[in-house]
């Protein structure tokens, strides 16, 4: 058998807000340690397919699916993949940040507090500060993690959400926008943390900033209504899409 | 100045004058109760009338056992209706489906149960509770008047049943308050959907929560005919001790004192004495509730 180096596949995967087509048989092979942009104009269905590889979608009434999506080569959609389990495999980043109004160091140790395996107060320490490294926010907040999430800037409380979501060791990591409720210097930090990160992590990232997309992502996927229209390097989805479409979009004729 | 406007002008004066007149009323009509209440009331306080029971025939004396009833009835009526309302909220709030013909039935059913007269829970109370779960028990234990009589177990229940909507009402409003975007979070860290409302929602919710508990008390404090059938004596010469026995409660007592009294003379400082205790302890947990809810309005506001 061939190695399997994607370690995310989408196949001819649909999904349904009750009897409305919102994605519409998508396949894409998303690699493994890469950043994958998903752009397009809002409304496209970015974020559902993003929602749709941590099934975030079910949260919501009447949504139905067809197609699979393979974690590791196990379709993520099949009956006895247990939810919860999967989405500690696969951590998500929102739009606005969303600590809890807990403590710095409660929102890290949340993921790991609520798995199965217990830990000691040291072994949560060490995963807490390692974490808070990883986010490049430990200088930050190394002082006050017992003080409230809430009390730090939305870019600090953004990184938080990061920590939190690698505490529990994903897979891959979702970022829905993660950096549009944030300034630009807050943007910046985020984009350089993203890049940091594909070391470790496969990264998938929606933006409506393709400036964004093309800065930190190295496979670009072009969304419309539902479908996908192109994807591939993001040099080549930038300099020379195949697709007109696409063309007119990354040039800012529409969107 | 033209006819018209003169006339539109003592219009406007005449409406200004007719809506504070009606909260000028309003004022008046408390201000005569409470002010009746503490003239009357205030002579017989004193430490003796609080911890002191009643005596000589019920014209001299304390007010103590209706006090410690009314306590004991309380904190039997909280474990209750607590636990029941809470749960059936979080049910409603957090795993129902919102378009779930059944949702739609209990809620109904909520509001319902809620702009049902008390004297009408009263009678469920001697009809359910005291004759067909009390008579019940009692046939199948072989006892007689053990269960199926009145007693503060049955007048805690049909007092929790009366104050569930208040529970459940308070309860999904806190759920509500509850950022979705918080549990999205926690469920994409792989919470489950309890760890998620145990960790994540109710620790926000509490506060709303414990705004319900301090409104039910004191309705629950206040009511009369709900117990008046399923538990409230007209006078005891002991405390109660088990859930099994009658007990003296204040709204019960300051009627008792007033409307069947031998000497009215001699009970009507008593009751006005028994009505102040129980308006100022109302008072005083209305307003904690008030501080507790505008407390979580700033510290909600301040967090996001």
């Amino acid at each position: 058998m061939e190695t399997r180096e994607n370690r995310l596949e989408i196949i001819d995967f649909s999904l349904y807000y009750h009897r409305t087509k919102a994605l519409e048989e998508i396949s894409m092979d998303i690699p493994e340690k890469k950043v994958t942009a998903i752009i397009g104009p809002s409304g496209c269905g970015k974020s559902t397919l993003l929602r749709s590889i941590n099934r975030m979608n079910e949260l919501i009434e009447g949504v139905t699916t067809e197609g699979e999506i393979l974690l590791d080569g196990e379709n993520i959609y099949h009956k006895n993949i247990d939810v919860v389990e999967l989405r500690r495999k696969v951590g998500m980043v929102f739009q606005r940040p969303n600590p809890f109004p807990k403590s710095i160091y409660e929102n890290v140790a949340f993921g790991l507090r609520m798995g199965e395996k217990a830990y000691s107060k040291g072994r949560l320490e060490e995963v807490v500060e390692r974490s808070l490294k990883e986010a490049a926010i430990w200088d930050e907040v190394k002082d006050r993690l017992q003080r409230s999430a809430m009390e730090l800037s939305g870019g600090q409380q953004q990184r938080v959400c990061i920590a939190r979501a690698l505490a529990v060791e994903p897979e891959v990591i979702l970022m829905d926008e993660p950096a549009s409720a944030l300034d630009p210097i807050a943007t910046a930090k985020i984009e350089e943390l993203i890049f940091k990160l594909k070391e470790k992590y496969t990264i998938v990232i929606v933006t409506h900033n393709m400036q964004q997309a093309a800065r930190v992502s190295d496979q670009t996927a072009f969304l419309m209504l539902g479908k996908l229209i192109e994807y591939g390097d993001t040099a080549t989805i930038f300099t020379s899409p195949q697709n007109k479409t696409t063309e007119e979009y990354i040039t800012g004729r529409f969107g | 100045m033209n006819y018209k406007t003169k006339i539109r002008k003592i219009g406007d004066k005449l409406k200004i004058g007719l809506t504070g007149s009606a909260v000028l009323l309003i004022l008046a009509i408390l201000a005569v109760i409470l002010g009746t209440v503490m003239i009357g009331g205030f002579k017989s306080l004193s430490w003796e009338f609080l911890t002191q029971p009643p005596r000589e025939g019920m014209t001299k004396g304390g007010i103590f056992p209706a006090i410690f009833g009314m306590v004991f009835s309380l904190i039997l009526m909280l474990i209750a209706v607590v636990p029941v309302g809470v749960a059936t909220a979080v049910y409603l709030h957090e795993y129902a489906r919102s378009d779930f013909f059944l949702t739609k039935l209990i809620r109904g059913a909520v509001n319902n149960l809620a702009g049902v007269p008390s004297i009408v829970f009263g009678l469920f109370g001697l009809g359910f509770f005291i004759q067909f779960i009390g008579g019940g028990l009692d046939r199948s234990l072989g006892q007689s008047g053990l269960f199926g009589q009145p007693c503060i177990l049955w007048a805690s229940l049909t007092l929790a049943l009366m104050n569930l909507p208040i529970i459940i009402v308070a309860t999904e409003e806190a759920l509500r308050a509850v950022p979705q975007a918080e549990r999205a979070g926690a469920l994409a860290l792989g919470a489950t959907k309890w760890q998620t409302i145990r960790h994540v929602v109710l620790p926000q919710a509490i506060p709303g929560i414990l705004t319900g508990v301090v409104l039910v008390v004191s309705r629950g404090a206040g009511e009369v005919a709900p117990i008046m059938f399923t538990g409230a004596a007209y006078y005891l010469p002991y405390l109660p001790k088990l859930p099994t026995d009658q007990f003296m409660t204040l709204g019960y007592h300051i009627f008792v004192m007033t409307t069947q009294s031998p000497d009215i003379d001699a009970t009507v400082p008593i009751a006005m004495g028994a009505t102040l205790v129980l308006l100022a302890l109302t008072f005083s947990l209305n307003i904690i509730a008030i501080i507790i809810r505008s407390r979580t309005r700033r510290q909600l506001s301040k967090g996001r």
